[in-house]
């Protein structure tokens, strides 16, 4: 293998991995956040012990988090060195303000949130919470801003260097000039250039407009739709160790409390999340056809396009093996696609009539003309445009395995609801009750699984770019970096990372066995909080 | 001065808060496996409990900066050390999966592994830094686009693998001070024996790394007769608060020897900055294909805006961090939510 596929899987192996532990984090962040709202505002001790378990479970995924996310930090210098001088002038900006403002917030307050019970009053502990909380959306912010740019840039232009003699002429980099007879300089180049292989070295993107960069055409609609997906791994998390233990009959006041709240989160963020996938999908037909012709599997441009609902996807190809198109076994909802992508609900009839485009004609004729030359026969170009496709048979999948978790979790937190209702959700002696909290122990790993779905249709739908339109993934690659290398490393990390995967199951397990501590009421309350216990009207606070 | 010059001196500093804060940590992971008793250790784990993550930041937002001012220095660095850069990322994964996991099961073979790989990972973590700061000092080849053309083992020449060792033992000494005032009895006596060596060895390591580079370094003649009285004066403060670290030690005055020892390594930096400037990374043998902090830098747009960005974030950062310090003040006391 080359050190392109080897560099790829270990970017997504090692993000993948990351991506895990933040989703758990952002979400819980929140979750924590209410909590301490509720005791603070109810001062109930269930909300503390509350607070105090959940707090436990999130150091957890937050140590992984933190551990795996150094590598990421480093990874596009290690493996996409090219790319990170291409990109610097714009990319570099958002991960450093990610260090900045987001890491050093959160690991300061984490500090507090975790060990400072007994340090700082009640309230600094609640700031600190929301700080922590805070700083993980603000990762979030930055790092989806960086990747949306990847996605949909803007905010820069081309800019190329030249070796500048004393009487003006421009030479290229490489040409052998004589020591001090020049001067490096950067010069725009027109907005239709089209990057060349041997200007790779010489080329770089530069930022005109940092929050035109930031506010890229995609950043907003992704953004909420991430941030939404951590809420709903965060909540999905509690909901499944609280059913767990209504199940079994063990601390049943604190998991009913903990799966109320949870509920409701995970109620709202659903629904959210349906809105805002529409808004995300409808942003891809606009800045990336392509993506969304590969993730539906339409190769016919038409009117009345079909949304798929499920099925198999494959290439379909010559004799010669060179992919001329798509055979599809699927099935669809005629006309919905359509719908979709004009946003026109209250008019559907006039919205179905919108054409969408198939891959057939994507990229437009005129994109490879302006990359091959005028002189393109019509059968060159199509025999030129597969290679502009992703890999179409699993981003179809992957997408729609997203789509499918999204409606099951629809689903089931408004099933979740009604069974609330009208009294079903806690009768665990019911047997319909008994069924449903056990798919709700388990459906923690829906919101995960789509999550990582979403992200693999991102990313592999934008192939073969890694910034959209402007270079491409395998001109990114560090040179100085030889295959056997990475292979390596990617040993390496597989081999840890699995560790560190049993290790975390067999961790959180051992939480969840121990459960939280019903006597950490009160009683073990620091000084400092007893005041608000006991300025409980007829609360006993339960003398030591 | 101009703002890359500006730049330089900021991704230093950061480097250097990382040094001094993540150094500790580094060290106290040296020497836990010279403590034997389970409680002890774990005094030592909760002596950085709380602080270690926000420690790291630095080194992530350091590698931030790098990238956003220096693309060019950072691509090349990162992809140049490139397998010394992956052992360094497992190594500090695995140390920071130690600190979280190790108490939590009371096992003598889990406890153990994750004594061992806590252990083993500050180690190598430090050591890998100093041989990167050795091959930054001592030159890589580079060739005329900044990329890295030599071997793995062209990076484990001695003076990079000495500077590494210096950096361990730096590193180590300056954990050793940090424990002493985190810990009290028994523990903290045990610690002022090991001080006793601990300060020695990178006393020496010192003399020798400073006597090693005046006379085998490449470039480095050219510094000192560009800036003779800037490194003069450097070193003579360094060897200034080196020498003032045993006696603070001796008196009993744990605080300040620590802060002798966070200047310490704050004038090894400068040092290091003045004999490299404006250089970011040498190329040893062809000079001309070194870069410097114009043909590595962003443009100067990004510079500057990035420049306000920093100079709004590094006071609030620097406020809060402050406070959890005093926050977590004094001797280390286990609870339940201790590691
Ligand atoms: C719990 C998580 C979750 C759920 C239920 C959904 N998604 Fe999603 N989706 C994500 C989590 C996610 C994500 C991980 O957050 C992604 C990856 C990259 C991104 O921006 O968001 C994503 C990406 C993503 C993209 C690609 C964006 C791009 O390429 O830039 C589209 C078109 C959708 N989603 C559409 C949907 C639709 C139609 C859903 C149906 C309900 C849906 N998502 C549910
Ligand atoms: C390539 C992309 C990424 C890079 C370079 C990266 C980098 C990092 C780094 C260096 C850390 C450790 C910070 C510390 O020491 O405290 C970290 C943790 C974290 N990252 Fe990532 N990350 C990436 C992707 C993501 C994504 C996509 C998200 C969320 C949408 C995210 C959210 C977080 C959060 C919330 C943390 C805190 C630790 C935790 O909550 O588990 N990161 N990341
Ligand atoms: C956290 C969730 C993320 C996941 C699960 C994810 C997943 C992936 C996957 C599967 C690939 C391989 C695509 C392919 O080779 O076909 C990839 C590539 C890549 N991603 Fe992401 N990604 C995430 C976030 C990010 C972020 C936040 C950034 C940038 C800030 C980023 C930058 C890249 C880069 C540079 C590559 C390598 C080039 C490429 O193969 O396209 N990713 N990612």
């Amino acid at each position: 293998m080359d050190v392109e596929i080897l560099s790829r899987i270990q970017f997504a192996f090692t993000i993948a991995f990351h991506y895990i532990y933040p989703t758990f984090s952002i979400g819980l962040g929140l979750f924590l956040v209410i909590v301490q709202l509720f005791w603070l505002k109810t001062r109930k001790p269930l909300y503390h012990n509350m607070a105090r378990y959940w707090t436990r479970v999130f150091g957890l995924t937050f140590a992984i988090g933190v551990a795996s996310g150094i590598v990421m930090e480093f990874e596009f210098g290690t493996n996409w060195a090219t790319y990170s001088r291409f990109v610097g002038d714009v990319f570099g900006s958002p991960l450093a303000i990610e260090g900045l403002y987001a890491f050093f917030l959160e690991s300061g307050f984490l500090a507090i949130l975790l060990f400072g019970w007994d340090k700082v009053g009640p309230y600094t502990h609640f700031f600190a919470t929301l700080m922590v909380c805070l700083g993980s959306h603000f990762s979030a912010v930055w790092i989806v801003v960086a990747n949306s740019w990847m996605q949909t840039p803007t905010g820069f232009h081309l800019a190329q260097k030249f070796k500048v003699t004393e009487d003006g002429v421009r030479h290229p980099l490489s040409a052998n000039l004589e020591q001090g007879t020049f001067t490096v300089q950067e010069f725009k180049l027109p907005d239709d250039y089209i990057l060349q292989q041997a200007d790779i070295d010489s080329v770089r993107a530069v930022i005109t407009d940092f929050w035109a960069m930031v506010f890229n055409p995609s950043s907003l609609d992704r953004l909420t739709h991430v941030t939404l997906g951590c809420w709903l791994a965060g909540s999905f998390l509690v909901i499944s160790i609280s059913a767990f233990y209504l199940l079994r009959k063990r601390h049943t006041e604190f998991a009913k409390a903990s799966l109320k709240i949870a509920l409701v989160y995970a109620t709202i963020a659903s629904l959210l999340q349906l809105w805002s996938a529409d808004s995300t999908a409808r942003g891809v037909a606009d800045n990336q056809p392509v993506k969304l012709a590969a993730i539906e599997g339409l190769v016919e441009t038409q009117t009345m396009a079909p949304l798929g609902i499920g099925g198999l996807v494959t290439w379909k190809k010559d004799d010669e093996g060179n992919i001329i198109g798509l055979n599809n076994y699927t099935i669809g909802m005629k006309g919905m696609l359509s719908l979709l992508v004009s946003g026109d609900f209250l008019d559907p009839m006039e919205g179905m009539k919108t054409e969408v485009k198939g891959l057939e004609e994507l990229p437009s004729d005129e994109f490879i003309r302006e990359r091959y030359g005028e002189h393109l026969t019509d059968e060159e170009v199509m025999k030129i445009r597969p290679e502009y496709w992703p890999e179409v048979p699993v981003v179809f999948q992957t997408y729609h395995i997203m789509i499918m978790c999204g409606m099951a979790l629809i689903g089931i937190t408004l099933l979740g609801c009604a069974f609330w209702k009208f009294g079903y959700l806690f009768s665990t002696e019911k047997k319909i009750t008994r069924l449903f909290l056990w798919v709700l122990v388990i459906s923690v790993f829906i919101p995960q699984l789509a999550n990582q779905a979403g992200w693999f249709t991102a990313e592999m739908g934008r192939q073969p770019w890694v910034v959209y339109e402007i270079l491409k993934t395998s001109e990114g690659l560090s040179k100085a970096v030889k295959a056997n290398q990475v292979l390596g490393s990617l040993i390496g990390f597989f081999l840890i990372y699995s560790l560190l995967f049993f290790v975390f199951l067999y961790t959180l397990h051992n939480k969840i066995k121990h459960g939280p501590k019903d006597d950490e009421s009160l009683n073990v309350l620091p000084d400092k909080w007893r005041k608000l216990a006991d300025a409980l009207p007829g609360r006993a606070t339960g003398d030591k | 001065m101009d703002y890359n010059t500006i730049w330089f001196i900021l991704v230093g500093v950061l480097f250097t808060g990382y040094a001094m804060l993540d150094g500790f940590d580094l060290g106290v992971g040296g020497l836990h496996l010279f403590i034997k008793k389970d409680e002890d250790r774990r005094i030592l784990l909760n002596a950085i409990g709380p602080v270690w993550d926000g420690n790291e930041v630095w080194l992530v937002t350091g590698g931030g900066a790098l990238f956003a001012a220096f693309p060019e220095v950072y691509a090349t660095a990162f992809s140049g050390f490139y397998l010394p850069f992956m052992f360094l990322l497992f190594s500090l994964i695995f140390r920071a999966c130690a600190i979280e996991f190790r108490s939590k099961e009371p096992g003598r073979l889990w406890r153990g592994f994750w004594d061992t790989g806590f252990a083993v990972g500050s180690l190598l973590a430090a050591f890998l830094i100093g041989v990167a700061m050795g091959n930054i000092t001592w030159g890589i080849p580079l060739d005329h686009n900044h990329e890295y053309v030599g071997g793995f083992f062209n990076l484990l020449h001695p003076y990079a693998v000495f500077l590494g060792i210096m950096v361990v033992s730096l590193f180590l000494m300056h954990g050793n001070i940090y424990l002493i005032m985190k810990t009290e009895g028994e523990l903290q006596q045990k610690l002022r024996k090991m001080v006793k060596i601990t300060i020695p060895v990178y006393v020496l390591c010192f003399l020798i790394f400073n006597f090693w580079t005046i006379y085998e370094c490449p470039h480095i003649e050219a510094a000192l007769y560009k800036r003779p009285v800037e490194l003069g004066v450097i070193f003579v403060l360094a060897l200034m608060v080196v020498g003032a670290i045993p006696r603070e030690i001796h008196k009993g005055r744990e605080f300040r020897a620590f802060l002798y020892s966070c200047a310490g390594m704050g004038f090894l930096m400068i040092l290091f900055a003045l004999s490299v400037f404006p250089n970011m990374i040498f190329s040893n043998p062809e000079p001309q294909n070194s870069l410097n902090i114009y043909n590595g830098s962003s443009t100067d747009k990004t510079l500057k805006f990035m420049f306000y960005i920093a100079l709004i974030g590094i006071p609030i950062v620097l406020t809060y961090t402050a406070c959890v310090y005093y926050i977590f003040r004094g001797k280390v006391k286990l609870t339940e939510d201790s590691y």
